[in-house]
């Protein structure tokens, strides 16, 4: 899995390989345009860590929470890395992911069983498959690359107050549980508002909402609060950023196998 | 003055030691209930236990050291071997960057496969506490780790060494008398220096671990002996072994190609034993949240059957099917059939699921059979069981 933050569809890769891989974008012209600019306008974030508050709610209204800290590294070139620890539900208590987002190859994750003392790789194809019984699929939270998906332009529209492009993004990845998705981008900052996921059968699937967006560092913008709602089940999961620090003093190490099971 | 000063140090060191101080764990219930009547008189249906599991955490100069103890006990209403205690961690850890080291009692975990472990050996399993081999006991050991971009190596030196653990003569899932006491090949006994190294890394889609271990065996042989007054007992003995061992996975989208091996020499007889597979993941069965694995491993060892060595040519076939909902619900199945006697098989059922943020239950079924009397399985031909649990975690 992915940063969340990072996840929420923000972060920078290097001009160097937007230019290489330039080429190998499929869409036209004008869309791949805007994502290149949604990607730049999040370029040299460096690192993160985040507690995240994530609120399951059924489709009776109960609520469970779950709470998590997310570390996440930019890697130039390359997807990000993220390492995500569950502080509850108490059973999952030092449960912890890690995962290194990629632009097309698939990702790799891992996850450490606190009461094992194990390791286990986890197989791509679990991409699809719901993070921790919530909304959100592994997929949604690993970071945007440019790459992942091929491009539209379908309009422009009004959300949350911004007046914002339309794309429609296809995965360009293999095992997404996607046919595509719409995504909201607004013009003054080229944050993500608002994004729809049509499953397999193309029919609307999910809306997720991004709010209360605050500025970091003079520059890059994350969401406070994400809603993910499922429109065919009725059941919704937010993420709520109770606190956000970046420029912390996480290095490569900590994000390997051996801090899998350093974790806390 | 002086006093004062003292003394406000002292509480602000106590302060800090109060706040630096975590204590999370577990503590739960478990029902066991036996199918069938037991085959020998002293052994029950029904058991109930009930085990506390504490863990108290440390760490100091910003998470470069930590300190972690984690004792657990466990009492069982019928088996006195059963109501058990054991420190399961007592360790302090240093971390660096690129090395760490751990002296106490601590666990490892080594391997990819899932029906069974054979590269896994430096903690003992504590086989009363759980059927399916996973609960181990706590083993001292002081463990050097370096890491480095040609992988992670690992040396582990174990001053003393933990007996594995097995049912009083009121427990079931034992052989026709209580297995007694350990027989040890080294004359230092329990006190033998055992060591062993260790190699792992990710290469790409790759996951490979290399392992050498020198010293007394985990997996005892069990020695049958008549005493001159005409007692029968049957004794774990541990000999002194070598061990090399191989674990490798392969993740190639939807699966996960496994394999483990080991070469171990000082037994009664040298031997390799091999298991390999795959487990198969599909997300989203029919348009829903389900996903499910599909688990195949083949186990092979060239030794004979023996009580603690199943998997001479047998097969694991498994299913998971993981519900992905906010309860966290999971249940596995598993079939084991030895393809060169048809009538020994075991299955098994391990199913569990959250009802509140610090409360899970579990039902756990397994169920033994065979006709070969010179089957281990024999001897649990009816103790085929389902248990259920209610745990606590704050």
């Amino acid at each position: 899995m992915k940063s969340f933050l990072s996840a929420f569809f923000l972060v920078g890769i290097g001009l160097v390989s937007n230019t290489v891989l330039a080429a190998e974008i499929k869409g036209d012209k004008e869309a791949i345009t805007i994502a290149k600019e949604r990607k730049a306008r999040d370029e040299g974030w460096g690192t993160n860590e985040a507690n995240v508050l994530m609120v399951l709610k059924n489709s009776q209204g109960r609520e469970a929470t779950r709470e998590l800290n997310v570390k996440s590294l930019e890697v130039e070139n390359d997807g990000d890395k993220a390492l995500t620890v569950f502080e509850s539900p108490r059973d999952v208590k030092g449960t912890a992911f890690l995962s290194f987002s990629h632009a097309l190859e698939a990702d790799e994750q891992w996850i450490f069983l606190p009461a094992l003392k194990r390791v286990k790789r986890i197989s791509s194809q679990s991409k699809s498959g719901p993070f921790v019984g919530s909304e959100f699929a592994f997929e949604d939270m690993t970071s945007y690359e440019v790459e992942k998906f091929s491009y539209s332009l379908l309009g422009e529209d009004e959300v949350n107050g911004e007046k914002c492009f339309v794309l429609k993004q296809v995965p360009e990845y293999d095992f997404s549980g996607y046919s595509y998705q719409k995504v909201w981008i607004d013009k003054a900052h080229y944050r993500v508002q608002k994004v729809e996921f049509y499953d397999r059968k193309e029919s609307l699937l999910k809306i997720l909402t991004l709010l209360d967006y605050k500025q970091f560092k003079d520059k890059y913008w994350r969401p406070m609060k994400s809603l993910m709602r499922n429109i065919q089940t009725n059941k919704s999961t937010s993420l709520i950023t109770e606190e956000i620090t970046f420029d912390t003093d996480l290095k490569e190490s900590d994000f390997d196998k051996n801090s899998l099971k350093r974790v806390r | 003055m002086i006093k004062k000063v003292a003394l406000s140090s002292l509480s602000l060191v106590m302060v800090s030691t109060a706040s630096a101080f975590e204590i999370t764990g577990s503590a739960g219930a478990e029902l066991r209930y036996y199918l069938q009547d037991a085959l020998y008189t002293e052994q029950e249906r029904t058991y109930g236990s009930l085990f506390l599991s504490p863990e108290i955490y440390s760490e100091f100069n910003e998470g470069q050291d930590t300190l972690i103890f984690k004792p657990f006990y466990r009492f069982d209403e019928h088996d006195k071997e059963r109501s058990h205690g054991d420190i399961r961690e007592l360790q302090w850890a240093h971390y660096q960057d690129n090395w760490e080291t751990k002296i106490g009692v601590g666990k490892v975990f080594w391997g990819q496969t899932e029906s069974i472990h054979l590269v896994d050996i430096i903690n003992q399993t504590d086989s009363v506490e759980s059927v399916d081999g996973e609960a181990k006991l706590g083993q001292p050991m002081l463990n050097f780790s370096y890491f480095s971009n040609y992988g992670n190596f690992s040396a582990f030196v174990m001053p003393y060494f933990r007996e594995r653990t097995f049912q009083s003569v009121e427990g079931r899932l034992r052989p026709p008398l209580a297995i007694s006491d350990a027989i040890y090949e080294s004359s230092s006994e329990q006190s033998n220096l055992d060591y062993a190294l260790r190699w792992q890394s990710s290469i790409g889609d790759w996951e490979v671990g290399l392992s050498y271990f020198s010293g007394t065996t985990r997996e005892p042989e069990l020695i049958t002996s008549i005493s001159q007054d005409g007692n029968v007992s049957i004794n774990p003995y541990y000999a002194q072994i070598n061990q090399l061992g191989i674990d490798l996975l392969k993740v190639s989208g939807a699966w996960l190609l496994k394999l483990e091996s080991i070469y171990r020499e000082g037994q009664s007889e040298d031997f390799t034993a091999l298991v390999t597979g795959f487990e198969y993941t599909q997300e989203g069965i029919l348009g829903s949240r389900y996903g499910i694995g599909y688990l195949l491993e083949y186990q092979y060892d060239e030794r004979d059957n023996n009580f603690f060595a199943i998997g001479q040519n047998d097969i694991m076939l498994g299913l998971r099917i993981m519900a992905n909902d906010i309860a966290g619900t999971e249940t596995l199945f598993g079939f084991i059939q030895d393809l060169d006697n048809e009538s020994t098989y075991s299955a098994y059922i391990e199913a569990s699921s959250r009802l509140s943020a610090n409360w899970r239950w579990k039902l756990d079924g397994y169920f033994f059979s065979s006709n070969d009397e010179e089957d281990p399985f024999f001897f649990l031909r009816r103790d085929d069981h389902i248990q259920f649990s209610l745990e606590y975690y704050f």
